[in-house]
C-alpha cells in the first residue's frame, strides 16, 4: 500500500471539518467525540510527496547498495519518446495474471450489468452449496455475501498466483486490508536472435487515491504488453523497459478521465495512482525499471556472493540519505520516511522512469516486489536469508515462500512478489 | 458510496430502483452502519386521470367530510368543504370506485349509500355533487367511526388500491384517544389515507397521527378557500398511484440489530416499530402505495465488528408486495448496505453527505416539535433554544420552506448560529402550520 500525504493523523474534525489540535478529545466546534478515531496503523505506509527533485536518474544514479559490484550498471541507451503510444501487438499468453480487467469487486448481479460476460472462474461447480468461509453455516448468495452472517467471500484478487515459463508471481491481500490493490504481469518471449527473455512487472496502488486497484491493474497490464511486444522486435531491453513504464503511466492517466463507477467508489477523490517496478532477464542482461518504492533484489544462487538491491526508492527517506542530509537510520525513523516522491498517475508532476541494466557474472534469482514484502526483509542481506535456495529453478515456490514470510510477519499490507531466474533459461528448459 | 439496481415490477407497471448512499468504511471495532436508501418508482402512468392505460390497477377512494356543528362557524368552512369534495370528485378517473362519507359523532353515507361504492363516470359524478348540496352541519366528532365506515366500503370493492381522504375542523371529542388508536391499528395496511385540518380548531397530533398510521400525508388548510385546490392535488396524487402495499424488506446478518428504519424524504416517518417479521433475519416495513415518485429511507444497523480488512453485508434492502395467497411479489430492485473495516482513518471517519444531511433533517423535525411543546408549556427559554437550533438546521440544509415557517414563529437574529427570539404574537395558524409541516424534508443539495 502506498498513500498520499497526510499532514497529521487527524487534522480536521471528521464531523464538521473544524481543525483540531493534537490531544483534543472532542471537537471544539461541534462536540464530535474524537476518541472514536482509531490509532494510526502500526505499519509504515508509504506516503508520496510532491515537487522534490530526484536524487539521480539513469546513469547518474548511485550504484545499488551492494558491497560487491558484481552486477555492474551499463549505460542507459537513449530512451524512446515519452509521448509514444505503447504497442499492443502481443497479449500475455495467460490472462489469469491480471484478471478480466473489469471486475475489481464482487460479481455483479446478473440483472444489473447484462453486458458483462459471466466469469467462468466464478461459476464454481459447487456454487449451489457454497458455504460461507467465515461462519461455515450460511450459504453464499449471488452477491458474494453469506446469507447468515453477511461476510463477504474471498475475491479473485485476494490471492493470485501465476507461473509462465521460467517466471512466477504471487499476490496476496494481506491480513489488514480489505482488498488487494497490488497487481502484476509476468511473461516470457524470444528475442530476434532466438535467445529467451522473461519479464515481471509489479505495481502497488496508492491507496489514498481513487481506485488504486484499477491503477495497478492497468499499469501492470500495459507495461507487460509493451515489453512482450517490444522485446521480440529487437528493442534493447532497457529501452523496452522505459517504453513499458511510459505506457503504464498513460494507462493510469487514462483512468482519471473515466467516471468512477458506482461500485468502485472510494472516499477519496484523487486521480488513480500506483507504483511500478519491473525486471527483464535475458541470457546475458538483467534490466530493471521503476517509479515509486517497489523494489528489485538480486540474490545469487551461490549465497557466498553478496546480494543487492537494484532499485533506489522514490521516497523521502531515500532522498534524504542520497542528499547526505540524514543518516539512513535517522531518515527511516522519520514518519515521512515512506512518503513516495514518484508514482504513475494523473497527479504526478512529471514522469521520470528509472531504468538500469546489469550483467550479473553468476546465476541467481531476481525478486521483484512491493513494500508489502520488503517491509519484512528490507536489506539485501535480509532478503537473501528468506529467498529459498532453489528460487531460480522453482520461482512459484519461491514467490509463495516470500509472500508467506510477509504474512507471518503480520501481513500489514498487500504483498506481491515475482521471481525470475538469471540468466533466462532456454525455452523448454527449466520451466516448471 | 452509491450503487443501484433496478428492475421491472411487471411489464406495464412502474419500474423500481434502489440506490444506497453510505460510507461503508468502519474503524477497527466499529459496529454502526448508516445508509440512506433511495427508492424510486418510474415509468408509471401520467397523473390527472386523463389517460387510462389498459390494464391499469383499479382504485377505490372514500372522501370523509367533517359535518360537525362547528363546520358552520364560519359557514365558509362547510361551503369550502363541499366545493373541495366536488373538485376531488371531478378529479376521479373514470372507473374509479368512490364514496362520500359525512362525519359527525357517527358516520353517514352521503353518496352513493346502501353500503356500496359508485363507479366514477359523468352520471355518478353529477349525482355525487347533487348529494353534496344536502350536506349540513350538526353533531359531534368521532373520527374513528368515519374511518371504520370507509374501511367497510373500501374493503368490499375488488380493487388493488384503496385510499381515503379525510377532512376535519375540530378535535376528536366524541370518542376516546384509545378508540381512535384501535381504529387506526385496525385500518393500517387496509387502506391509505390523507388527512387535512381546516381552520385552526383541530388538533395537530390527531391529524398527523391519522396520516402517519395510514401512510398518507397531513396538512393544514387554514383558509377554507384553499380547500378545493388542495383536494384536487390530493386526488390527482391518489389517481397516480399504481402499486399498493409496498413494503421495504430489510435483511440483516446474524448478530446484527436494526437501530432504526426511517423514511426521511419527502417527510420524516419512523417505521422502526412497524416491522413485520419476514423469514430469517428479515423484516418488512410498510410504505403504502406508490406512483411516479422517489422516497429516501435512513437505515441504521449495528453489526458485530469484524477484523480489519473484512467486509460484511450489513443490510440488504428490497421491495415486496404481499399477495392474497400469503406469498409476496418481489419488485426486483435491491440495495446493498456494506461494512468494510479499515485502518485508514481518513476513510473510516468520513461521513456520508447523505447520512449527515438526513440526520440533520430528522433533528430539525424533532427540535421544532420540542420547541412548540415547550412554548405551549410556558418554557420560553427552552423553546427559544430548540427553535433556534431549528432555524440553524433549516438554514444550513437549505430547507427554505421550513425556514420560512419558522420565521413566522421566531425573530431570526442570526440564522447561522441559530440565534432567535420568540415572537410575542404568533397566530395559531402559523404555529399549527409549522407543527404540521415540521417533518417535511428537503433532499441533499446537489
Amino acid at each position: 500500500m502506498s498513500q498520499m500525504p497526510r499532514q497529521a493523523a487527524l487534522p480536521k474534525c471528521p464531523s464538521c471539518a473544524e481543525p483540531v489540535e493534537p490531544g483534543d478529545l472532542f471537537c471544539g466546534a461541534c462536540g464530535y467525540d474524537l476518541s472514536v478515531v482509531p490509532a494510526p496503523p502500526q505499519d509504515h505506509p508509504t506516503l508520496p510527496m510532491t515537487g522534490t527533485a530526484e536524487p539521480g536518474n539513469g546513469t547518474e544514479r548511485p550504484a545499488p547498495r551492494s558491497a560487491d559490484p558484481a552486477p555492474a550498471p551499463e549505460t542507459d541507451p537513449p530512451g524512446p519518446g515519452a509521448g509514444g503510444t505503447p504497442p499492443h501487438g502481443q497479449e500475455p499468453e495467460d490472462e489469469r495474471s491480471a484478471g478480466s480487467g473489469v471486475r475489481f469487486d464482487r460479481p455483479a448481479e446478473p440483472d444489473e450489468y447484462p453486458l458483462q460476460a459471466p466469469d467462468p472462474r466464478l461459476a464454481a461447480p459447487a456454487a449451489a452449496a457454497r458455504l460461507c468461509v467465515a461462519c461455515r453455516t450460511g450459504r453464499v448468495d449471488d452477491d458474494g455475501y453469506c446469507e447468515n452472517c453477511g461476510h463477504a467471500q474471498p475475491r479473485e484478487r485476494d490471492h493470485l498466483e501465476r507461473e509462465t515459463g521460467p517466471v512466477a508471481a504471487v499476490s496476496d491481500r494481506g491480513l489488514r486490508h480489505h482488498r488487494n490493490e497490488d497487481a502484476f504481469a509476468v511473461g516470457h518471449t524470444t528475442l530476434p536472435d532466438g535467445t529467451p527473455a522473461a519479464l515481471a512487472i509489479v505495481c502497488d496502488g496508492v491507496s489514498s487515491a481513487t481506485r488504486p486497484d484499477a491503477a495497478s491493474l492497468a499499469a501492470s497490464r500495459a507495461a507487460g504488453d509493451t515489453l512482450l511486444a517490444a522485446l521480440p522486435r529487437g528493442t534493447h531491453p532497457q529501452a523496452a523497459m522505459h517504453e513499458a513504464i511510459v505506457a503504464a503511466a498513460h494507462a493510469v492517466n487514462a483512468l482519471a478521465d473515466e467516471p468512477a463507477t458506482a461500485r468502485e467508489h472510494a472516499p477519496h477523490q484523487n486521480a488513480p495512482a500506483c507504483t511500478i517496478v519491473g525486471a527483464v532477464v535475458t541470457s546475458g542482461l538483467l534490466v530493471v525499471g521503476w517509479v515509486g518504492d517497489s523494489r528489485v533484489y538480486w540474490v545469487p544462487t551461490d549465497r557466498t556472493a553478496p546480494s543487492a538491491r537494484l532499485t533506489e526508492d522514490d521516497s523521502w527517506a531515500a532522498q534524504m540519505v542520497a542528499a547526505g542530509l540524514m543518516s539512513e537510520a535517522e531518515a527511516y525513523a522519520d514518519e515521512r520516511a515512506h512518503a513516495i516522491t514518484g508514482w504513475l498517475g494523473a497527479d504526478a508532476y512529471e514522469l521520470e522512469p528509472h531504468t538500469a541494466c546489469f550483467r550479473p557474472d553468476r546465476p541467481g534469482a531476481v525478486v521483484v516486489c512491493t513494500d508489502g514484502l520488503w517491509n519484512y526483509a528490507e536489506t539485501a542481506e535480509e532478503m537473501s536469508e528468506v529467498v529459498p535456495p532453489d528460487a531460480a529453478t522453482r520461482p512459484l515456490h519461491g514467490a509463495r515462500v516470500l509472500v508467506g514470510h510477509a504474512l507471518d510477519g503480520g501481513g500489514h499490507d498487500n504483498v506481491t512478489v515475482a521471481v525470475l531466474p538469471f540468466p533466462a533459461p532456454p525455452q523448454g528448459a527449466g520451466s516448471a | 458510496m452509491r450503487h443501484s439496481m433496478a428492475n421491472f415490477a411487471k411489464p406495464d407497471g412502474p419500474r423500481f430502483s434502489v440506490d444506497v448512499y453510505q460510507n461503508e468504511y468502519l474503524p477497527e471495532g466499529g459496529s454502526q452502519v448508516d445508509a440512506i436508501v433511495t427508492v424510486t418508482a418510474t415509468g408509471g402512468g401520467t397523473l390527472g386521470g386523463a389517460l387510462v392505460p389498459p390494464g391499469r390497477p383499479c382504485a377505490a377512494v372514500a372522501v370523509m367530510v367533517d359535518c360537525s356543528g362547528s363546520m358552520e362557524y364560519p359557514p365558509a368552512k362547510m361551503r369550502g368543504a363541499r366545493e373541495a369534495t366536488a373538485a376531488a370528485i371531478d378529479t376521479l378517473r373514470d372507473g374509479t370506485r368512490f364514496a362520500v362519507i359525512g362525519g359527525t359523532h357517527v358516520a353517514q353515507e352521503v353518496y352513493p349509500g346502501g353500503g356500496r361504492l359508485a363507479v366514477a363516470d359523468a352520471t355518478t359524478r353529477e349525482q355525487a355533487k347533487q348529494a353534496l348540496r344536502r350536506l349540513s352541519a350538526g353533531g359531534g366528532t368521532a373520527i374513528g367511526t368515519w374511518l371504520r365506515l370507509a374501511d367497510r366500503l373500501l374493503s368490499a370493492a375488488d380493487v388493488t388500491l384503496r385510499h381515503g381522504i379525510l377532512l376535519t375542523d375540530g378535535r376528536n371529542e366524541h370518542e376516546s384517544p384509545a378508540d381512535l388508536r384501535a381504529t387506526l391499528d385496525a385500518c393500517a395496511g387496509r387502506f391509505t389515507c390523507d388527512a387535512r385540518g381546516v381552520g385552526t380548531d383541530w388538533d395537530v397530533k390527531e391529524v398527523t397521527g391519522i396520516a402517519s398510521a395510514l401512510l398518507g400525508t397531513a396538512d393544514i388548510v387554514a383558509d377554507p378557500a384553499g380547500l378545493a385546490a388542495d383536494f384536487t392535488r390530493m386526488m390527482e396524487t391518489a389517481m397516480g398511484k399504481e402499486v399498493a402495499d409496498v413494503a421495504l424488506r430489510v435483511w440483516t446478518p446474524a448478530g446484527a440489530a436494526l437501530r432504526f428504519v426511517k423514511q426521511v424524504a419527502p417527510a420524516v416517518e419512523d417505521l422502526t416499530h412497524r416491522r413485520t417479521e419476514a423469514g430469517p433475519r428479515a423484516g418488512d416495513y410498510p410504505t403504502g402505495s406508490w406512483g411516479d415518485e422517489s422516497r429516501d429511507y435512513h437505515l441504521s444497523v449495528t453489526v458485530p465488528p469484524a477484523g480489519l480488512g473484512q467486509e460484511m453485508l450489513a443490510a440488504r434492502v428490497s421491495l415486496v408486495v404481499p399477495q392474497p395467497d400469503g406469498t409476496v411479489q418481489n419488485l426486483g430492485a435491491q440495495g446493498l448496505v456494506r461494512a468494510v473495516w479499515t485502518d485508514d482513518a481518513a476513510a473510516s471517519t468520513a461521513m456520508s453527505p447523505q447520512v449527515a444531511h438526513y440526520t440533520g433533517q430528522a433533528e430539525l423535525a424533532q427540535v421544532i416539535q420540542q420547541g412548540i411543546d415547550l412554548r405551549k408549556a410556558g418554557d420560553f427559554d427552552g423553546a427559544t433554544a430548540k427553535l433556534g437550533r431549528a432555524v440553524q438546521l433549516a438554514n444550513a440544509s437549505g430547507n427554505a420552506d421550513t425556514a420560512k415557517l419558522l420565521a413566522k414563529v421566531v425573530d431570526v437574529v442570526d440564522a447561522a448560529t441559530g440565534t432567535v427570539r420568540l415572537k410575542t404574537r404568533v397566530t395559531e395558524a402559523d404555529e399549527m402550520t409549522l407543527e404540521t409541516r415540521s417533518t417535511k424534508t428537503v433532499r441533499v443539495k446537489k
